[in-house]
């Protein structure tokens, strides 16, 4: 869900609003607007299979894999990280013969919510494919961006990242199936379902790896949640922004919420995906997924106000949201000019801690640029 | 200070002398000042501009014009030792209906962000787009993005359309941002990489690579890791290098205006000297008196010297400002380089350089002090009583100069000939100029005297008095030819040397111009070239009974040294249609020949018969230097090759230029229009040689155009140092003149004894002017310009503009020296005589 976030976030490096073109234009019918590209469609009924479908799928505009997790090191309070590969067609250059055409482009974008330092520490990486400085594979999941990468290994990924004054280079074990999202990977974003991508989580996996922090090596582990989405016509009409949350339950159950929120608040299309501890996964439409903001944080830089508390209504179940810290607002202004907030959190039930996970939140501010 | 009065008012009292010797040293100082501020200000803009370019990158990868294979891109960006390889594919193209060129640069907008941020574009938002277009605008293939000075000197603004040639094809680009980085004056676009390489036929292709190291990498260390991996040809370069060669490139020709310049305010000193040798006699009554009531005879030696450097520091104040006009009406008119062509496409702003500035008023206060030396010295040593009681100018008549020391610094020219270029600067050359005018000037007084040794004493009382006086007093005369003497040379060596090289060029155009028509793809240095289909529809145009194509190129063949042009087209084996020089070595079977120009022989040190090796297409081939051809086009070096041996070594089959011989009977106009079509689109540019050779005579005479200003200013100055002298000396004798009125004179045949006089003073500068100006031409041409621009040129002397001038110099001199005279010749002869007694 946080595609379209980082993507803008992305968007700045050297290019200003590529990633922003990943969408479709407002008004526009997505694909079809390129008379020269025709980008593949997402429809109902696909069955995803693996190890392929964890791999990319260049025929769609717009992909991506997304790793949120908690990490705890040996010493000193847990801290959040994220990284992001997303994929990018163009739609130019496709009958260029040059090595440098962009048909393909590669965008990456890591960060880390460390308590002790009170914000983030993000840094980011964009490139077109080719030349064997950034690539893909379609038949499992690794894509590369320099010496910034993710890759699928029989039951665990391995994703390594050098980052400007951080780095990490962590194993993510599988302990269990993919969860679909939506009806069996095909989740809808709007009313409309041609607003649509396909859509897997791997929620609980087992981290074990290294983090340099302030040019100290430090072994961590922790819990992760992956996401790979991938679509050819994302955000709809009449959103400006959206929240999404992401949690691995102590149980070994997760959950998966995201709404679109319209102008004034309210929302346009709410999903959400329960995967209970005994394995039974639960798909929730529009009308079972509430959000209520409880506690409001205003950003010291940028003036945004932000609902960083919530309750969640999930079907009958409520629950509370608490981040990690405050301010986990991603502040880009100078590199791209785009602020979101995007960070770790904690899950309580009955003033119970009973999971951890990511939360993001666009379209707060009036700088995000949005379709 | 009341003696400052007596001294320095003194200037004052003789105005128009003061006037003169003014003007020559703001001349001098100003077109000094001129050239240095307007190279300072393209060399800094050229330096800057380079620095955009090269933004943080710590070494270049650099290759010849066409560029090396990408694949050198994905091996260095993999390397250790980099943190970031930015890739560069530059393309030269024109715009369509212009004379508008545009370099164009191919970037990876991914990677120029970490090297060089000043590239970086910024799509600018067009309202009647769809908005998910505009978004992906910095990767369309018809965006260009230009910086704010490109886009007024195309005047175009971010939303409009622009048309410019990719190779023979018309290509629609849309200007779709700006670089908001880019240095104000510096004209530059940039699209994506993928697309110029598509547009421009360049798949593959890059020109060069930035490479930003891994902090902390020491670059030495890191290139010597990194060369290995280059093939041939291609080199690592520190960005400043090329800074440097530029810099390099425009020394030569700034140094050679910068020295004409000095021969002005040289030519000024004199002017000086000859203003205040004749002050001092006409003063001799005055400063005998200042010495009788107590004034040292260092005083008096320091006052005298102030007197020069004030008028010094006058003229050098305002030419130091003038110059700066100069500079500015300069650039404005001719550019950065003077008209040279070293900087194209730059537009360089002023700057006011103090230490330069405060240099030149050295300069001016230095000239107006050694210009008054002498006279100085001689006033200081006269004996008060003797000079109080006789007041004459016999200390000025009686020298004789110091012949001997001016043989010396002649015959010192000799050896100084042969030096070897300093710092690839022809120092022995101008060195020897100046030991030859200053020795004769030395010499002048000797000459003269022999001069009127020869002249017969007889004809009319003036002719005779005229004769007698030179013989008596050398001296006089010598004042007044001083400055004849410098200004002639200067010119004389000037117009010898000009006239040379113009005729050279001309005879060289015509040799290496031999066809009926010439053909090529556009202005385009890079982009445009002629495939095989469209050579064989050229060479199948009916009326065309020949054709021959040239492959041009450039060539590293040295890091840190500029390219060598490269040259592809048919050569037969003995070179009999080259420009050569010398004779051509015989090239054994089955070797490559290659004609060097005079300028790689000379940089490169290669020879006749050398065998050497030549990085063509990525590796190096073995190849005979056959022979040396003259090259008046490209300063940093060509060579050429047999255009069969060029495909057979490349594989490269494409061409840009054609040679087109008609079959007899045809009409060129028709065939060139049928050439043109062949081509289509209008991409193909036809000319006849004729309109070549005008152009480039054009350019030629443009170039040199800085040079006629200065030797109208020497001419000018000249004229003025005989005005001057015989104003100062026609004052000095007004009780002569009243004399020989007494004895019976009439006015006329005193003015025309001094017509006379004045003849014979200019007679003799104007005679040594062109005997030491034909020696300096000739150190011009066989030790300065082959030394600078490493060219030689066949000597041509223009022998009528040479003798028209000097009849009118000599003419005119006369008509100064009446004018002068007439105040003198006017007063009452009696008064006149009785003034002093």
């Amino acid at each position: 869900m946080h595609r379209r976030t980082c993507l803008l976030a992305l968007a700045g490096l050297p290019l200003p609003r590529i990633l922003a073109a990943v969408e479709p234009s407002a008004g526009s019918n997505g694909a079809e607007t390129d008379s020269k590209v025709a980008f593949d469609a997402v429809l109902p009924g696909r069955v995803l299979r693996f190890p392929d479908d964890e791999g990319a799928h260049p025929g769609f505009r717009t992909e991506w894999w997304y790793v949120t997790g908690w990490l705890k090191g040996t010493e000193g309070d847990p801290f959040g990280f994220q990284i992001t590969f997303f994929r990018v067609r163009t739609g130019i250059g496709e009958d260029n013969p040059s090595a440098f055409a962009p048909r393909q482009l590669l965008l990456a974008h890591a960060a880390i919510a460390d308590p002790r330092l009170g914000r983030l520490r993000h840094d980011q990486r964009a490139a077109r494919t080719g030349f064997e400085r950034a690539g893909y594979a379609t038949d499992r999941a690794h894509v590369r961006l320099d010496d910034w990468s993710f890759e699928q290994m029989d039951d665990h990924y391995v994703t390594r990242v050098n980052a400007e004054d951080f780095a990490y280079d962590l194993r993510l074990a599988f302990t269990g199936p993919p969860m679909f999202n939506g009806d069996q990977g095909f989740s809808r974003k709007a009313p409309d379902p041609y607003h649509a991508s396909y859509y897997y989580s791997r929620p609980q996996l087992q981290v074990d790896g290294q983090v340099t922090l302030d040019g100290r090596r430090q072994a961590v582990s922790g819990r992760a949640w992956m996401d790979h989405e991938w679509s050819s016509a994302y955000s709809p009409e009449g959103a400006d922004g959206w929240d999404w949350v992401g949690l691995n339950l102590d149980d070994g159950g997760a959950l998966m919420a995201f709404r679109m929120r319209r102008p004034d608040g309210t929302a346009l299309w709410a999903s959400a995906t329960r995967r209970f501890s005994d394995g039974r996964t639960q798909s929730l439409g529009p009308e079972q997924v509430e959000w209520f903001p409880i506690r409001r944080w205003q950003s010291p830089r940028t003036g945004i106000e932000y609902p960083i508390e919530w309750d969640l209504r999930i079907g009958e179940r409520r629950y509370r949201l608490q981040p990690l810290m405050d301010d986990q607002e991603l502040d880009s202004r100078r590199s791209t000019g785009t602020i979101y907030w995007e960070g770790a959190m904690r899950l309580f039930e009955d003033e119970r801690e009973i999971g951890r996970g990511y939360l993001e939140m666009t379209g707060y501010g009036n700088r995000i640029q949005v379709g | 200070m009341r003696l400052a009065w007596v001294f320095l008012g003194s200037l004052g009292r003789r105005r128009a002398a003061t006037l003169l010797s003014f003007a020559a040293i703001v001349l001098g100082v100003a077109l000094g000042m001129a050239v240095q501020a307007v190279n300072q200000a393209a060399l800094a803009e050229f330096g800057r501009g380079l620095r955009t370019l090269a933004g943080a990158a710590d070494l270049q990868v650099v290759g010849p014009r066409t560029g090396f294979d990408e694949a050198l891109y994905a091996r260095l960006a993999a390397r250790p030792e980099v943190a970031q390889a930015s890739p560069v594919l530059e393309v030269r193209t024109e715009r369509i209906g212009t004379t508008d060129t545009l370099n164009i640069l191919g970037l990876d907008l991914f990677a120029v962000g970490a090297v060089t941020p000043a590239l970086l574009a910024r799509p600018v938002e067009i309202d009647d787009r769809a908005e998910r277009e505009s978004r992906l605008t910095s990767l369309a293939e018809d965006s260009v993005f230009l910086s704010a000075a490109a886009q007024t000197a195309l005047a175009v603004q971010p939303g409009d359309r622009l048309s410019v040639y990719a190779g023979s094809q018309p290509l629609e680009l849309r200007v779709a941002g700006d670089l908001p980085g880019a240095a104000e004056d510096r004209r530059l676009a940039v699209m994506d990489i993928a697309a110029v390489q598509n547009h421009f036929d360049r798949i593959g292709r890059l020109t060069r690579i930035d490479l930003k190291l891994v902090e902390g990498l020491d670059v030495q260390a890191a290139r010597a890791a990194l060369e290995p991996l280059l093939p041939a040809g291609v080199w690592l370069e520190v960005p400043q290098a090329a800074e440097g060669q530029a810099s390099n490139l425009s020394r030569a020709y700034r140094v050679n205006l910068t020295l004409l310049a000095a021969m002005a305010l040289i030519t000024g000193a004199f002017l000086v000297f000859s203003a205040q040798a004749l002050s001092v006699v006409r003063r001799h009554t005055e400063l005998a008196f200042l010495r009788a009531i107590g004034l040292a005879r260092r005083q008096l030696f320091v006052w005298l010297l102030a007197e020069g450097a004030l008028v010094g520091l006058l003229g050098a104040v305002v030419g130091v400002a003038l110059g700066h006009g100069l500079a500015f009406g300069l650039l404005e008119l001719l550019g950065g380089d003077l008209g040279a062509g070293f900087f194209s496409g730059l537009s360089p702003s002023l700057r006011f350089d103090p230490w330069a500035s405060g240099l030149y008023v050295l300069l001016g206060v230095g000239a107006g002090v050694a210009g008054a030396w002498l006279p100085a010295r001689d006033a200081a040593d006269i004996a008060p009583a003797q000079a109080l009681k006789a007041s004459d100018d016999s200390a000025l008549s009686q020298r004789r100069g110091h012949p001997r020391l001016g043989l010396a610094l002649m015959l010192m020219s000799l050896p100084l000939c042969a030096l070897p270029p300093i710092m690839e600067l022809p120092l022995g050359g101008y060195l020897a100029i100046f030991g030859l005018l200053a020795g004769s000037i030395l010499w002048l007084p000797m000459l003269a005297s022999g001069f009127a040794r020869i002249l017969p004493l007889w004809g009319p009382v003036p002719v005779r008095l005229a004769a007698a006086r030179l013989r008596a007093a050398p001296g006089m005369g010598a004042v007044a030819a001083t400055g004849v003497l410098a200004s002639v040379a200067l010119v004389v060596a000037m117009a010898i040397m000009v006239n040379s090289l113009r005729d050279s060029v001309d005879v060289w155009l015509g040799q290496i111009l031999p066809a009926d028509l010439y053909l090529r793809a556009g202005r385009v240095q890079s982009g445009g070239v002629l495939d095989e289909a469209l050579q064989a529809r050229l060479a199948d145009v009916p009326g065309v009974a020949h054709v021959e194509f040239t492959r041009h190129d450039s060539l590293r063949l040295v890091p840190g040294q500029p390219p060598v042009a490269l040259l592809a087209r048919p050569v037969s084996s003995d070179g009999r249609e080259l420009p050569l020089v010398g004779s051509a070595h015989a090239v054994a079977e089955g070797e490559t020949a290659i004609w060097i120009s005079e300028a790689l022989h000379d940089l490169q040190g290669w020879r006749p018969g050398d065998r050497v090796q030549l990085p063509l297409a990525g590796s190096e081939v073995s190849v005979r230097v056959t022979g040396i051809w003259r090259d008046y086009a490209r300063q940093t070096g060509s060579l050429m090759l047999d255009l069969a041996d060029y495909r057979r070594l490349t594989g490269d089959r494409s061409v840009q230029d054609a040679a087109i011989w008609l079959t007899p009977g045809a009409d060129a106009f028709s065939v060139a229009e049928a050439l043109k079509s062949a081509g289509g689109s209008g991409a193909l540019e036809v000319t006849a040689p004729g309109e070549i050779r005008a152009i480039s005579l054009r350019i030629f005479d443009r170039t040199f155009a800085v040079t006629y200003v200065l030797e109208a200013a020497a001419v000018i100055i000249g004229l003025a140092g005989v005005a001057a002298s015989f104003a100062a000396l026609a004052a000095a004798r007004r009780r002569e003149f009243g004399l020989l009125r007494h004895l019976g004179l009439t006015r006329g045949q005193i003015g025309g004894l001094l017509a006379l006089e004045g003849s014979l003073a200019a007679g003799i500068g104007i005679l040594g002017g062109l005997t030491v100006g034909g020696a300096i031409a000739w150190i011009l041409i066989e030790v300065v310009n082959r030394q600078s621009f490493h060219w030689s040129m066949d000597l041509s002397v223009p022998w009528l503009s040479l003798l028209v001038f000097a009849g009118t110099l000599a003419g005119l001199a006369s008509l100064a020296a009446v004018l002068a005279g007439r105040q003198a010749m006017r007063q009452d002869a009696v008064l006149a005589v009785r003034e002093d007694w």
